[in-house]
């Protein structure tokens, strides 16, 4: 098994020992990640960051995460500035793309733009996020989260809350954490449910999943409350909005009965989830998270173009 | 040969029986096999709510000059997995089989997600791959989205 070459486009493409073998790479990375450690296992390395949505968080750790190791990147930002604004096809932007440089970091507002680049494309694709469908880093980086926090990921009991329905995040790491055998709970306005194929999905890879709207209840036993946005363009009636998102608050008292090791995630940015006196509670985790987004997508980079990760995570 | 009352109606030397069809989409079979296309020399013949054994109910295509191709034996296979088909040569079926329906679905279907990539323009067929049999599931390889309700997804 070597993920050299491969394309990274959905949770679906990864089996259990490939994720487990990307965590325990980027586990090695954290000090190099730190910049502890410097490194050049990446060096002569060109990557292109290509990203026609705007995005800061997953662009700048995919920079900060190619540089880290040594590599360059060229970057698309700004697709008004682009040739994507003169009309130019993606399949024939990739094509360019994949002729200049040694891998291709897509963001892209269509569902499967990234499938489609990686067809074009004779060098590996990373999909950083394509319209509401697949952002399978982000999920690797909510792995390595719980995993770091736990030593584990087999049973946890975690808590899904907010946008279920339309937050990308969310089903993919329903997904895995399906994968690990999770026990999922589901707290969500009931318009903003998980959507019945990923429930079947669910239910198909023989997951234990309840639903509790009340969210002091769903927190009962919990090892993780993963929160996510709730976004106001999902609602026409803002008044409904307001209601909803007022409803999804996190109440920093319902932290006060939680296990030593209860973690709060959240894939950021958020607005009103959570609030901030939240973030000094031993629980909050999703700075931890935000950093882990490093060297989970150094451990892809080196994985991806080398095969493996370099002794020791430097040289 | 039974000699069945729609037989009598039209034989045909040389064609396509499309037999089974669920009631109700032999005019979505006629779409599929884009009958427009073929030469006024062509006879069309169309039974709707037939008697069945099998069904209880169902329709008939028969379309002279024609043999089926194989992206519209996967359409029909879709939307009508009951279907038989038989060609017709000389007026005798010389063959005669289901319909089956392959794995993969390039080019049939068109995704029903208006922000899917394969409808944005791009050079690129739509692809499916079958998820579930029984009743029938597919999902675009694509943006994942899952469908059941194909009639209206046909591409033409
Ligand atoms: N020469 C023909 N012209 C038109 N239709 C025909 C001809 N021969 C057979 N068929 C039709 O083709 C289908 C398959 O034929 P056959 O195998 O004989 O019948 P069945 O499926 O009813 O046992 C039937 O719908 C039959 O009516
Ligand atoms: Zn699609």
């Amino acid at each position: 098994m070597s993920l050299k070459g491969r394309d990274i486009l959905s949770m679906r493409d990864l089996s259990r020992p490939e994720i487990l073998e990307i965590l325990k790479a980027s586990r090695a990375l954290i000090p190099v990640a730190e910049g502890r450690r410097p490194s050049r296992a990446l060096e002569g390395r060109l990557l292109s960051l290509a990203f026609f949505e705007p995005s800061t968080r997953t662009r700048l750790s995919f920079e900060t995460a190619a540089k880290r190791l040594g590599a360059r990147t060229i970057t698309i930002v700004d697709p008004a500035a682009s040739s994507m604004a003169k009309g130019e096809s993606l399949s024939d932007t990739v094509r360019m793309l994949s002729c200049y440089a040694d891998l291709i970091v897509l963001r892209h507002p269509n569902e499967g733009a990234s499938r489609l680049a990686a067809q074009l494309s004779d060098k590996p694709v990373i999909n950083a996020g394509d319209g509401a469908g697949q952002h399978p880093t982000q999920t690797l980086l909510d792995l390595a989260t719980m995993e770091e926090r736990f030593q584990t990921l087999a049973g946890l009991r975690v808590v899904l809350m907010g946008d279920l329905r339309y937050g990308r995040t969310v089903h993919s790491l329903a997904h895995a954490l399906g994968l690990f055998g999770s026990e999922l709970t589901l707290s969500s306005p009931e318009r903003l449910s998980l959507p019945e194929e990923v429930r079947r999905d669910l239910d198909q890879m023989g997951a234990k999943v309840t639903e509790q709207p009340d969210l002091e209840k769903a927190l009962r036993g919990a090892d993780v409350l993963y929160v996510t946005r709730i976004q106001k363009e999902r609602f026409g009636d803002l008044a409904e909005y307001a209601k909803v998102s007022g409803s999804y608050r996190l109440d920093p008292a319902l932290l006060r009965n939680m296990k030593e090791k209860f973690a709060v995630m959240h894939p950021l940015p958020r607005v009103a989830e959570i609030p901030p006196e939240v973030d000094r509670s031993p629980h909050a985790v999703y700075f931890r998270q935000a950093f882990l987004a490093v060297p989970v997508r150094m451990a892809l980079l080196s994985l991806i173009l080398t095969g493996r990760v370099p002794p020791g995570g430097g040289r | 040969m039974p000699v069945s009352k729609e037989l009598r109606i039209t034989p045909i030397r040389n064609g396509t029986v499309v037999d089974h069809i669920p009631s109700g989409l032999a005019l979505e079979v006629l779409r599929i096999l884009n009958v427009e296309a073929l030469g006024r020399e062509s006879t069309i013949s169309v039974a709707l709510h037939v008697r069945s054994q099998r069904m209880g109910w169902k329709d008939i295509v028969k379309v002279e000059n024609m043999e089926l191709s194989a992206p519209k034996a996967n359409a029909i296979a879709l939307i009508a997995p009951t279907a038989t088909i038989s060609i017709i040569r000389e007026t005798k079926v010389r063959e005669k089989h289901a319909v089956s329906l392959p794995e993969r679905l390039v080019g049939i279907l068109r995704c029903p997600n208006p922000n899917c990539i394969t409808n944005q323009g791009e050079p690129v067929d739509s692809e499916f791959e079958v998820t579930r049999r029984r009743p029938l599931a597919v999902r675009c390889v694509y943006c994942e989205r899952s469908v059941e309700d194909f009639v209206p997804l046909l591409t033409r």
